[in-house]
């Protein structure tokens, strides 16, 4: 009869400037839940000033599968790189 | 078909050879997947067994410095039985499936917490022989060829070297301390030498998963290599604390640069395994007490949980 508790993600800011980054996940039974749980499954020694929890389910996440169709077509256009492009040495500041 | 798997089989070999990482929705051989779910789950499971033997002294530690820290020590290691949870569910198996197998006897957890804690000094080996055993394995694993558990492992080894530390200034105190302190501390050391030193699993010839786990890059190293580096680090530490390690044959060997050390019963290994080791039962039997009595718990909260995305609808 017991159901599993869903699966949250955790996000979580280590200080004010930096963005927030994925840290793990956990089980609660409710989003408020997986606040305190977060708490002190990830933030025991100071890691974080903020938090998020994103259910896992409201993920939409990419498939390795496309991975050619996705990110191959951006390997052969280096010319958006800086380097591409040919200027004198003596040139400065730019 | 066939070959389709093969020509799989040997894209997924060239990018462990290569040193990438597999992540979570990568194609994988499915017993590279079944393995780690049976390694990650076991690691989880070792750490969230490991809490009893210390829960033990909790209430009995000597001062107010020592609880707390054994109690951020405990509390840690439920954090690492978390960590590890979701990096093996993240191959497919739930959290209730992973508990169901541990209480049932199916998934094996670290044999060394198969053993007593009948003394305040058995928190201070333990911090010293077994997180240090732990930690050697760890390190190694941060760099294991699966993503989600080498995360996990670079998270946990950041946490465990105080859990170590703690251990050595316990043994530290009572060496420093009474004549009956010493010998506190000696009774210990000889209690839990040897089960840490089999905690770096069978000798590698008769290791089955090591040459398979090796070629995945799930170890790094054998067995009797992490085994070696255990026993050449920890012997000095021994000497340093005046204690003898019960071992006749541990001897520094000038000409191979290690620690020479005697024979391990492996016949107590494989009987602690199987089940007859002195707590085994009572480990399991806390485990089930804990999730059964707990289950009015878990379905009140999803109750709880469900109710108030109702009402939040409603309003």
């Amino acid at each position: 009869m017991s159901k599993d508790w869903p699966l949250f993600e955790v996000f979580i800011r280590s200080k004010n400037g930096l963005e927030h980054r994925h840290m793990g996940s956990l089980h609660a039974s409710d989003p408020e839940m997986a606040m305190e749980n977060a708490r002190d499954v990830y933030t025991r020694r100071q890691e974080g000033v903020s938090i998020w929890v994103v259910a896992s389910t409201d993920i939409t996440a990419s498939n390795p599968k496309e991975y050619g169709e996705l990110f191959e077509p951006a390997a052969d256009k280096i010319y958006r790189h800086p380097t591409f492009y040919d200027l004198p040495d003596e040139l400065k500041h730019i | 078909m066939k070959d389709n798997i093969q020509a799989l089989n040997d894209i997924f070999q060239a990018r462990i050879d290569n040193g990438e990482s597999i992540e979570p929705k990568d194609w994988m051989p499915e017993k590279y997947r079944k393995t780690h779910i049976r390694q990650i789950s076991q690691h989880a499971h070792s750490e969230i067994v490991g809490m009893l033997p210390e829960g033990n002294w909790i209430s009995r530690a000597p001062s107010l410095r020592r609880k707390v820290a054994l109690l951020a020590k405990v509390q840690d290691e439920a954090g690492h039985g978390l960590y590890l949870y979701s990096a093996a569910e993240t191959l497919g198996i739930s959290r209730d499936e992973l508990f169901d197998q541990l209480h049932t006897g199916k998934a094996k957890y670290s044999s060394i917490f198969n053993y007593p804690t009948v003394s305040w000094a058995d928190m201070g080996a333990v911090g010293w022989l077994v997180d240090g055993a732990a930690i050697i394995n760890q390190v190694m694993l941060t760099r294991t060829s699966f993503g989600p558990y080498a995360r996990a492992m670079v998270k946990i080894c950041k946490e465990e070297s105080f859990h170590q530390r703690q251990g050595f200034e316990i043994m530290l105190t009572l060496t420093n301390g009474t004549e009956v302190q010493k010998q506190m501390a000696q009774d210990s050391l000889n209690r839990w030498w040897w089960p840490s030193l089999m905690m770096f699993g069978p000798p590698d010839a008769e290791s089955t998963h090591t040459e398979q786990s090796m070629k995945w890059k799930i170890k790094r190293k054998t067995n009797d290599e992490l085994r070696q580096q255990f026993i050449d680090i920890t012997a000095p530490q021994a000497e340093f604390l005046g204690l003898t390690i019960p071992d006749p044959d541990l001897k520094w060997n000038e000409e191979t640069k290690h620690y020479d050390f005697g024979a391990i019963d492996w016949d107590e290994f494989w009987q602690v395994v199987k089940g007859f080791g002195p707590c085994n039962k009572e480990r399991i039997d806390a485990r089930v007490k804990a999730w059964d009595e707990g289950a009015w718990v878990r379905d009140a909260a999803v109750a709880y949980g469900e109710k108030k995305i109702q009402k939040s609808k409603v309003a």
